[in-house]
């Protein structure tokens, strides 16, 4: 009897600029549910990563699955009619419609409507989007013109319009960057909910630690392109190499400057 | 074989004074992001000064002496231009830019003829390069071979400027990011108008050295800044070598294209570049564009679709346009017609620019080939009125099916650029293949039938068209697809993140608007009883665009409001004036830099202040949200 295949399957994802190899070899899974973290320092390589796994960026080796379905080097588009939702770490919506019209949008892609000529978008599944917005807690700013919000709300916004297509992955790519302390908190406890209700596996990067090992099932970290690290947040604390890669440096430093004041 | 050498030297020569040009656009382009329209008026003024100069001034000195100082001259015009006028819209968005610098194009086509007259004027001959030389029979002239040699020493001059200067560096430096250049301190304004300076010599330049070769004329400005327009589109905005690569490339394409297709030469050119926005869309030596800049304070009002009251207003507001017949006379009501057919024209292109974001800068080639389509089928297949009309716009889908597929690879001022190519491709074929467009005489004897002839049936006809036109497109507007295109304007990452294809979305919407315009290009074939030419030339696609921007860009309505204002104003200016583009330059200028919201955004404003200044107990009952109409 076979085992099913995990959400997400990512084999020895590889990708090099030139000379530099941003990211080697790269392999872990997701099952559904779950909630990944992937960390490591600028430059580790995380954002190419995510943009191999959401089709912005094609890899030059490896493979990305989805339900077993090999998805490598697919559009963004045709990713996202798979399942997968995702925000993005600089938030991308569309300014000059309402917050309500933003998630109709994705709900007309959804249900394919794109090429309707007829209908009336600003009827269009009102129930399911007031919904979505009441899901992310922006309810009451549905008739909100998106380009006046706060960064917060555009963040919750970018949630909503995420869940949409009642999305079996979440890929949010540093979902807390640029927030206030208070509101990292609250969204990704907001985000954890959603998807162990509703069974989504979450992937993201994050540079916040507190928000990482509070919310993470489970964190993988890299570092110059490679997996040096995969396990629980208690692990990937307590792991000496991913305590170097954090730390290392500083202390030489520290230690340097020290002698050379002694001196 | 011979002949071939001499058709590649003449080709390698007219591209001097097209990679002059090209790179002066390319070099402003670069740095303040600009798509100078100006550059072929500029061009232009530049062989005109020439003109003048070398004539009054004997003697080798007198003539290259001339052509220098003409540049020199035009570059403090420029100078003058960039300070007064585009220091002010450097921060609108990239359509305005385009929109003004057009209307600066206008103004001088008016200002050269009322200064140099009309007719055509023919340059002295270059002291030392009067004669020709011997190639195995056949004869090139010497100062072809000069303008050979000064290409690649312009290219030389230029990029020891560049590599080996202060301003150079910083106008390299300002290309890759001018936020950081201003970050570090340099004064930004006097970069970007010394930059601008440079590149108006450059263009004047290359006007003033034509002036041995071509005769100088008013219409020298359009002609050029096409090519360049091409030029630039092959080899990349930015990029000095592609701007020379791809003038060298043009330029052959043309004289050989002379004897491949002696009628419609250009097709070649149009087949080159398609081929390379295929493989390269940002060019041959171009560099992918980043997305363009969210522009500041020009926020956009939610849409709504009308209030039923509002929808009631509309209704009375058609009525009242229906009983127009009982009170005014024939003219007036020719006048009316045709106003009804330029609202169809308008809210045409509203569609594709202000909820599709895309602004055509050749729209009136699908309103042309919608007439021409008509044309053909009623003189040469004979059909009947109501057949001709159905069936006539369908080639303004073809055209728009076509071209549109190519245009809607590019975005912001790439777009607008191959738009503009792409409409005069159309109006050099219209005017070229004489033996079935008539060339310039067009096609005469197109009239309505017995049961639209009179003049108020036939503008009971363009009006009840124009109702249902507004009406459909509206109705797309605020349809799943509206909602659709509106998104892949607003966010092209966001829309391919949920699943949107927006070339496709763009390119639907593309086919639309061509198609609307082909119906009233129709429409104007039965009521000037005659196409020609100009039917789809640059000035109406122009013309659509002052429409759309007077009732504002960023309404749902204003397409309409505009081209009703602009059609009677322009109709009564021309009746009045004999330099109608003048005055249209001015009054481009002018809404561009005063009055960038329109009429409908201008009301939209002044009634939100309105609201804002109520006391508090009504504002509770007045709307929380602003909507556009």
């Amino acid at each position: 009897m076979s085992v099913a295949p995990p959400l997400l399957a990512v084999e020895g994802l590889t990708k090099s600029y030139g000379g530099i190899h941003a990211v080697r070899g790269v392999s872990f899974s997701l099952r559904a549910g779950e909630i990944l973290a992937l960390i490591g320092p600028n430059g580790a390589g995380k954002s190419t990563c995510f943009d191999m796994l959401n089709g912005q960026n094609k890899p030059d080796s490896g493979h990305v699955r989805l339900n077993g379905e090999d998805v490598t080097g697919n559009k963004p588009r045709e990713i996202w009619r798979l399942g997968v939702g995702r925000t993005f770490q600089i938030t991308a919506t569309f300014a000059t419609m309402t917050v309500r019209e933003n998630v109709q949008v994705a709900l007309i892609s959804h249900q394919k409507q794109l090429f309707n000529l007829w209908g009336s978008a600003p009827h269009f599944d009102r129930d399911e989007a007031g919904r979505l917005l009441e899901l992310v807690g922006m309810g009451g700013y549905a008739d909100r013109p998106c380009g006046e919000l706060a960064y917060g709300d555009l963040k919750r916004l970018e949630l909503a319009v995420a869940l949409a297509n009642q999305p079996k992955l979440l890929l949010m790519d540093e979902p807390t960057a640029g927030m206030a302390p208070r509101e990292r908190v609250d969204l990704m406890r907001l985000t954890a909910n959603i998807a162990r209700e509703k069974s989504i596996g979450v992937l993201f990067t994050e540079h916040d630690m507190d928000v990482v090992f509070e919310h993470a099932d489970r964190i993988i970290v890299l570092n110059r392109g490679t997996l040096i690290a995969e396990g629980s947040p208690a692990e990937v604390r307590g792991n000496p190499q991913v305590q170097a890669v954090y730390l290392g440096e500083g202390l030489v430093y520290d230690a340097r400057h020290r002698e050379g004041t002694a001196t | 074989m011979a002949f071939y050498v001499v058709q590649f030297l003449t080709g390698l020569a007219s591209a001097a004074s097209l990679f002059l040009v090209a790179s002066g656009l390319s070099i402003i382009f670069g740095v303040t992001r600009i798509v100078n329209f100006a550059h072929g008026a500029f061009y232009m003024i530049g062989a005109y000064i020439a003109f003048t100069l070398t004539d009054r001034f004997a003697g080798a000195f007198g003539f290259w002496g001339g052509i220098v100082a003409a540049a020199l001259t035009v570059a403090l015009i420029g100078v003058l231009v960039e300070m007064v006028l585009l220091r002010r819209i450097y921060h609108a968005p990239e359509l305005f830019q385009l929109l003004a610098t057009f209307g600066l194009t206008l103004m001088v086509e008016d200002l050269v003829v009322l200064i140099w007259g009309p007719d055509d004027l023919l340059g002295r001959r270059a002291p030392g390069f009067k004669g020709a030389v011997d190639f195995f029979g056949q004869n090139i002239p010497s100062y072809d071979l000069f303008l050979i040699v000064l290409g690649p020493v312009v290219l030389g001059i230029l990029w020891l400027l560049f590599q080996r200067t202060r301003w150079g560096v910083l106008v390299r430096a300002a290309t890759q990011d001018r936020d950081m250049v201003s970050a570090l301190g340099v004064n930004q304004k006097w970069l970007f108008t010394s930059v601008f300076a440079v590149g108006v010599f450059l263009a004047a330049l290359g006007g003033a050295l034509q002036i041995p070769r071509d005769a100088v004329h008013h219409a020298m400005d359009l002609r050029i800044i096409v090519e360049v327009f091409v030029v630039v589109v092959i080899g990349g905005l930015g990029s000095i070598v592609g701007a020379f690569v791809a003038a060298v490339l043009v330029s052959e394409l043309n004289a050989f294209g002379i004897l491949i297709f002696p009628k419609i030469s250009i097709i070649l050119v149009f087949l080159v570049m398609a081929a390379v926005l295929i493989v390269r869309p940002w060019g041959l030596f171009g560099r992918p564009e980043a997305p363009a800049r969210k522009t500041p304070g020009l926020t956009v009002n939610p849409w709504r679709p009308l209030t039923s009251n509002e929808r009631l207003a509309a209704l009375a507001a058609l009525v009242v346009a229906a009983m127009l017949p009982l009170l005014a006379g024939n003219y007036a009501l020719t006048v009316g017609s045709e106003i009804a057919i330029f609202v169809i024209f308008a809210v045409s292109l509203h569609f594709l620019m202000s909820v599709g974001g895309l602004a055509s800068f050749g729209h009136a080639a699908y309103f042309g080939l919608g007439a021409y389509g008509v044309a053909f089928l009623a003189k040469m297949a004979g059909l009947p009125m109501i057949v001709c009309l159905l069936v006539g716009p369908l080639l303004g889908c073809l055209g728009a099916a076509v071209f549109g597929f190519f245009a809607v690879q590019l975005s912001g001022v790439y777009f607008a650029m191959l738009t503009l190519a792409f409409a005069q491709i159309v109006w050099s074929i219209a005017f070229q293949w004489v033996s079935v467009t008539g060339g310039d005489n067009g096609i005469l004897g197109i009239w309505p039938e017995k049961w639209a002839a009179s003049p108020s049936h036939f503008y009971w006809l363009a009006l009840g068209v124009a109702a249902i036109v507004t009406v459909a497109l509206r109705i797309a507007v605020f349809s799943p697809f509206g909602y659709a295109l509106r998104a892949t304007r607003d966010s092209a990452l966001r829309s391919e993140a949920i699943g949107i294809n927006a070339k496709r979305i763009q390119w639907t919407a593309f086919v639309i608007a061509g198609t609307t315009a082909g119906i009233g290009g129709a429409l104007f074939a039965y009521l000037k009883g005659s196409v020609f030419p100009d039917n789809l030339g640059i000035s109406l696609s122009v013309d659509a665009l002052v429409m759309v921007l007077l009732g504002g860009v960023e309404t749902v309505s204003g397409a309409v409001v505009g081209a009703i204002v602009y059609k009677a104003l322009n109709i009564w200016l021309v009746s009045q004036t004999d330099l109608s583009k003048l005055v249209l330059g001015g009054f481009i200028v002018l809404i561009v830099v005063v009055f960038p919201k329109g009429i409908v955004g201008m009301l939209e404003m002044l009634a939100q202040r309105r609201r804002n200044a109520s006391p508090p107990g009504s504002a509770l009952l007045a709307k929380p949200i602003e909507s556009a109409e």
